[in-house]
């Protein structure tokens, strides 16, 4: 009998069936079907940017007490598509100075980074583009590539704010790439794969948010300012330096931009449900495992709506303050956290789930308080010493 | 599955000439009326003076070189985040001695002021 809940799988085989039917062996049979997925996912994931960039007007519209895109089509849902015919039908303009080459690869850099993070997370049991084994390496590798088509477009532009967005992109880029990579190895550690299905798995009873979430608070961090978005949009500063990196841009190119940095968002969103909410377990994902894929995206977009709130809530902040945000408390804290659940986790790695687990959770909890502290002093310290230095106001002076 | 990675081939391929095409497609569909004007640089209206590629003071070079030494030592560390749990009790301890070291050089690092925006 045909198992209706495994949808995907079924579809596959019939697929896969058909082809064989039309005279392929079975192995080109599954050569062709995979190309197939290898090809559609992409499509599928580009075209995720519009129901996203609506959603996020809206919710970015409601945070700041606004009603958002509300003329074109109900709710205004077809706004989106109306900026996309506009946008499509925009003078295309390229500088003078500019490196027509690189202008032009940047924009499409910045999309298919993005789109590439899509090949290896899994949607459900067996519904992904390809279970990599070394999965997490291929997402740190892949996801620097968006970042880099942020330097090229801000060095190509030939203009001197471009440059100046690149340049903060390239300090952002190699600060927060260390506490990501350091809080992606905390899945890794507690579930022993690095394949991205392997750790969505090791979830199946107790996500990873419950005995890491010093690791999700780090991943949640870094990947907003990995996305460069507020508070970390210090590469196109309205107020200081224009428009940053896409000051020179122009119609399509200008938006491929935004659609990358609206998916890069969701895609990270969908990255730390996998990574640290459990991917696509929840109730009833064995009977029926398209439900993983709901599951999935639910959790995903949960991530997403905390990376907007956070954009919608925080002011910019300085780029010295940026460094030492990362440098200072971040990626010490990263490398502290490791070490102790790797200990924690190979020393209980003989008693039960619950007991080591908890025990995980109370090593979190136990730095957490730590960093908490030690903040708390450094900070009634650096007060205490600004206090110190202020000069005595005149004798008869009033403020 | 022994052709994964020319899946993740395609897979690339296709994101590569999904915008690729969508910059052809709006090539075409847009207006060219090009104009010295037009393609001057814009800096707020103010004629640009010189050329943008000059070498410029980078004042993240010391963020960089520790960018280096961490980047690297934590990609290192990922076979061993993997297999510490088959491995002796040992090896767990010296992965986490080497973090901890990693640890003292960021302190090391600190201390001497690198990690201060000038």
């Amino acid at each position: 009998m045909v198992n209706l809940g495994n949808f995907f799988y079924t579809l596959g085989m019939w697929l896969q069936g058909l082809l064989m039917r039309a005279g392929l062996s079975e192995s080109g049979a599954r050569g062709v079907f995979s190309a197939l997925v290898a090809a559609l996912l992409p499509l599928l994931a580009l075209l995720t940017a519009v129901p996203l960039i609506w959603l996020e007007r809206k919710w970015i519209a409601r945070l700041q007490d606004r009603m958002g895109p509300n003329r074109v089509g109900p709710f205004g849902l077809l706004q989106v598509f109306a900026d996309m015919i506009k946008i499509f039908t925009k003078e295309d303009i390229t500088p003078l100075g500019a490196d027509r080459v690189v202008f032009a690869l940047a924009p499409v850099l910045a999309v298919a980074g993005v789109l590439g993070l899509w090949a290896v997370i899994p949607f459900a049991a067996n519904a992904f583009g390809v279970d990599l084994n070394v999965g997490v390496l291929y997402l740190v590798a892949v996801g620097t590539l968006s970042t880099l088509a942020i330097m090229l477009a801000g060095w190509s532009a030939n203009n001197k704010y471009a440059l100046l967005g690149a340049f903060r992109t390239v300090a952002q880029m190699i600060s927060y790439e260390v506490p990501l990579v350091l809080s992606l190895l905390v899945p890794v550690l507690l579930s022993g794969s690095l394949g991205l299905n392997g750790i969505v798995g090791a979830q199946r009873e107790v996500w990873f948010v419950f005995s890491a979430p010093l690791a999700a608070l780090l991943f949640l961090i870094a990947s907003q300012a990995e996305v460069s978005r507020a508070p970390f949009d210090l590469l196109e500063a309205e107020s200081e330096i224009v428009a940053g990196f896409n000051i020179e841009y122009s119609g399509m190119k200008f938006g491929f931009f935004f659609v990358g940095e609206f998916l890069h968002s969701f895609t990270m969103g969908l990255l730390g449900a996998t990574l640290f909410l459990g991917g696509w377990t929840g109730p009833g994902v064995e009977a029926f495992p398209a439900l993983g894929a709901v599951y999935l995206i639910l959790k995903g977009t949960f991530v997403y709506f905390i990376f907007v709130w956070a954009r919608a809530t925080f002011p910019r902040i300085r780029i010295d303050q940026m460094l030492d945000f990362n440098w200072k408390l971040l990626t010490p804290l990263g490398l502290f956290l490791i070490p102790l659940l790797a200990v924690v986790n190979r020393g209980l790695s003989e008693s039960s789930l619950w007991l080591r687990n908890a025990a995980l959770l109370g090593a979190n909890v136990l730095l957490a308080v730590l960093v908490l502290i030690i903040l708390g002093m450094r900070g009634r310290s650096a007060r205490m010493r600004a206090a110190s230095t202020v000069a005595p106001a005149p004798a008869g002076s009033r403020r | 599955m022994d052709n994964a990675w020319s899946v993740v081939g395609i897979f690339m391929i296709v994101a590569i000439v999904l915008p690729g095409a969508a910059l052809i497609v709006a090539r075409l569909l847009g207006p060219k009326k090009p104009s010295p004007i037009k393609q001057q640089t814009y800096e707020c209206g103010i004629e640009t003076v010189g050329e943008s590629w000059v070498q410029f003071k980078a004042q993240y070079y010391i963020y960089a070189l520790a960018f280096v030494v961490f980047d690297v030592e934590v990609v290192f560390l990922y076979p061993w985040a993997r297999a510490y749990g088959q491995l002796p009790l040992f090896a767990t301890l010296e992965g986490a001695l080497f973090m901890l070291i990693l640890a003292v050089g960021l302190l090391y690092a600190w201390r001497k002021g690198a990690l201060e925006w000038q």
